[in-house]
């Protein structure tokens, strides 16, 4: 049996995901910080599939109980797998006005889960096997006016990863780079964003990705032309321009 | 919450609405939705006319509360939050033996929605209505969650009650058991009315429905398809992915040649000495659900649908439209007769012993003057318009149909003193007032 454990499991854009595990068989750790959240998550996995379900607190701000997490999640006997969903968008105005925040950002979408990530890939190195699914997004390819703060803490998670890749796939661990465009979820609500996506159309990526044992993956794929074309722009011509 | 101005459709894209939507993702987000006072709830906006649209007001999405929250085996009995969509709760849970009491038409259908609009399904002349298999619903009503039970006046208030006793949130529902995820479909050539209504009247079968094909005339009139549908085990092609429409299709794609000839192909698929054929579950319950957004065949004018139903004894009034309709040349493939049961659950609950037929026509004059004919026709003989579909009827048309709508009145009164739940649909029909 396969075990996965998911970082941030309350996000929107997660749930789908869980979803086609559960439906799948896989057995779930579905750790954030929203506990009944958790709860509602994980009765539905069960309810649709998951032979088991357990619920786990994970902080990005607080790396305490990472080790405990661990030893709980390595104490199953099979291929263990990781997905990354945690993450946090505040404004761009909102942190401009209190730069204090920039700690957090980073803490949610890179230091905490590279910290668990670290501790834990040992683990699946050990067993020579699994997959680590780590979701950055395309904010992270270049710096922009909108959202430089967020862009920064994916694009230090997607270099992580790209590192992590390079080291655990000599070990038979498989890493793979989401870069997700905007996806319809409570944290883009109310914002007019490009190419637009779902969480099922997401999930239905992340699983071919999964099987493919892709490396980089962009979800809608329309991105990675998309930021292609926009890491190409000149910095002298791309400075004065607001995309 | 984050409100967002947003402009949005019924089904039939004929009308829409503009106004602020909030779409809560996570359970306690519902504390602050109570926070910011009432406003009613939509689900997949799968009814055709103005039943989920709030003009100029707020609309909650609660398409996001989805999750599927216990099921006890030994009872049947599912609880789920309001957003779970019919079609997934089905296809979860039919491998398994069990399947929701009733499935109305499309899959995408959500629990609440399917509890305020009392829909029925291809079983109802055997289960009766949706609401008659909920046991319980949770309501948010004047910011406070509230629990009801069958047999009281709220809880016949709420189901198919339009949305107005409060946010439906999570409701337990009985499923029955099933074989599996497979349907056994025989198909029998009608080839005319009276063949029709005695084939219909006549199966015994699980789950009945007829195709018919409005644009059939004079001694063809009123013939069509009749499926009888029994559930079963065993390995079939699952369905493939859903197609999707990516427009708006030209006025003429539903033109009168064109859909005369795919009726007349689609009655002649079936052999004249009829035959049995096994399906995937959604292919039989769910037929259209295979194409996204098929609503857009019909262009961006959208259309409307007309489903009514008139007692057993009103048949021949039940002919006299269809051969109104057909002789229009303004008809749809997409048509529908069926023989229902006695079964209702709430005041406003559209069953009635007898037959119901529902047809779609393009967005146009001549096609909106017909379907007020056919309304009136409708009054005439005793029958009753359907609020999932509607969007043309009268208020005084509806009054004479629904004999318990001040019982309705009284309870909704209670439950929304200040009419924040208003819709478009009970506006237009002003419905809430004696």
């Amino acid at each position: 049996m396969n075990s996965w454990i998911i970082l941030g499991a309350t996000s929107g854009m997660a749930r789908p995901f869980l979803r086609k595990l559960a439906e799948q068989g896989n057995a779930l750790f579905l750790a954030g910080r929203n506990q009944e959240e958790l709860e509602t998550l994980a009765a539905d996995c069960r309810l649709r599939g998951a032979p088991a379900v357990q619920v786990m607190r994970f902080d990005a701000r607080d790396h305490s109980n990472y080790a405990d997490l661990i030893a709980t999640f390595t104490a199953q006997g099979d291929v263990l797998n990781t997905a990354v969903f945690s993450g946090s968008m505040p404004d761009q105005e909102v942190i401009d006005a209190n730069p204090a925040l920039i700690e957090g950002v980073m803490a949610d979408s890179y230091t905490g889960p590279a910290t668990f990530l670290q501790m834990l890939v040992p683990h699946m190195e050990a067993r020579s096997a699994g997959t680590i699914l780590g979701v950055g997004s395309v904010a992270g390819d270049r710096g922009r006016l909108g959202n430089y703060v967020y862009g920064a803490a994916k694009a230090a998670f997607a270099t992580y990863l790209s590192g992590l890749r390079n080291r655990a796939g000599r070990k038979g661990v498989h890493v793979i780079t989401v870069k997700p465009g905007p996806v319809d979820t409570a944290m883009t609500q109310g914002m007019e964003l490009p190419f637009m996506t779902t969480p099922e159309a997401v999930a239905d990526d992340l699983m071919k990705a999964i099987e493919k044992r892709r490396n980089v993956v962009y979800t809608a794929r329309i991105w990675q032309v998309v930021m292609t074309v926009i890491r190409l722009i000149p910095e002298p011509i791309f400075k004065k321009m607001s995309i | 919450m984050t409100w967002t101005k947003t402009e949005y459709a019924g089904w039939g894209r004929a009308l829409s609405a503009k106004g602020e939507v909030t779409r809560p993702e996570r359970a306690d987000m519902i504390a602050a939705l109570a926070a910011d006072g009432a406003a009613p709830a939509m689900g997949m906006r799968r009814s055709y006319g103005d039943a989920a649209l709030n003009s100029e007001g707020r609309m909650i999405d609660m398409t996001r509360l989805d999750r599927l929250l216990s099921f006890d085996p030994k009872t049947g009995i599912l609880e789920v939050e309001a957003g779970a969509r019919i079609g997934d709760i089905a296809e979860t849970f039919a491998p398994r033996g069990w399947l929701p009491a009733v499935m109305p038409g499309t899959g995408f259908a959500t629990i609440g929605g399917c509890i305020g609009q009392d829909v029925h399904g291809k079983n109802h002349h055997h289960q009766g209505s949706f609401g008659q298999h909920v046991t319980e619903i949770t309501l948010l009503q004047k910011g406070k969650e509230l629990r009801v039970k069958p047999g009281s006046a709220l809880f016949k208030a709420t189901v198919g009650g339009l949305g107005q006793t409060g946010v439906i949130l999570r409701a337990k529902i009985r499923m029955i058991p099933c074989k599996g995820d497979l349907v056994f479909v025989t198909e029998r050539r009608a080839c005319n009315w009276e063949e029709h209504l005695t084939l219909l009247d006549a199966s015994e079968a699980t789950y009945t429905v007829g195709w018919i094909d409005a644009t059939a005339t004079g001694p063809e009139l009123g013939r069509g398809i009749v499926e009888e549908g029994e559930s079963g085990a065993g390995l079939v092609k699952k369905r493939g992915k859903a197609s999707k429409v990516p427009l708006d299709a030209p006025h003429f794609a539903l033109a009168k040649p064109i859909v005369k000839a795919f009726n007349w192909a689609y009655f002649h698929r079936v052999p004249a000495r009829g035959r049995t054929v096994v399906k995937a579950l959604g292919d039989f319950f769910f037929p259209l659900d295979k194409i996204h957004d098929w609503n857009r065949l019909y262009g961006k004018r959208g259309f409307y649908q007309f489903q009514c139903v008139v007692p057993l004894g009103a048949a021949p009034a039940l002919r006299q439209m269809l051969q109104e309709i057909a002789g229009s040349g303004l008809a749809s493939p997409l048509a529908v007769l069926k023989r229902m049961g006695p079964g209702r659950g709430g005041y406003l609950s559209f069953p009635m012993e007898g037959y119901t037929l529902a047809i779609d026509f393009p967005n146009r004059p001549e096609a909106r003057a017909l379907i007020k004919r056919l309304e009136a026709m409708t009054s005439e003989a005793g029958g009753r318009l359907y609020f999932a579909k509607d969007g043309l009827a009268t208020g005084a048309q509806i009054r004479a149909m629904y004999p318990d709508l001040p019982k309705w009145q009284r309870e909704v009164k209670k439950a929304d003193p200040d009419g924040a739940l208003v819709t478009d649909l009970v506006r237009r029909l002003n419905l809430r007032t004696a």
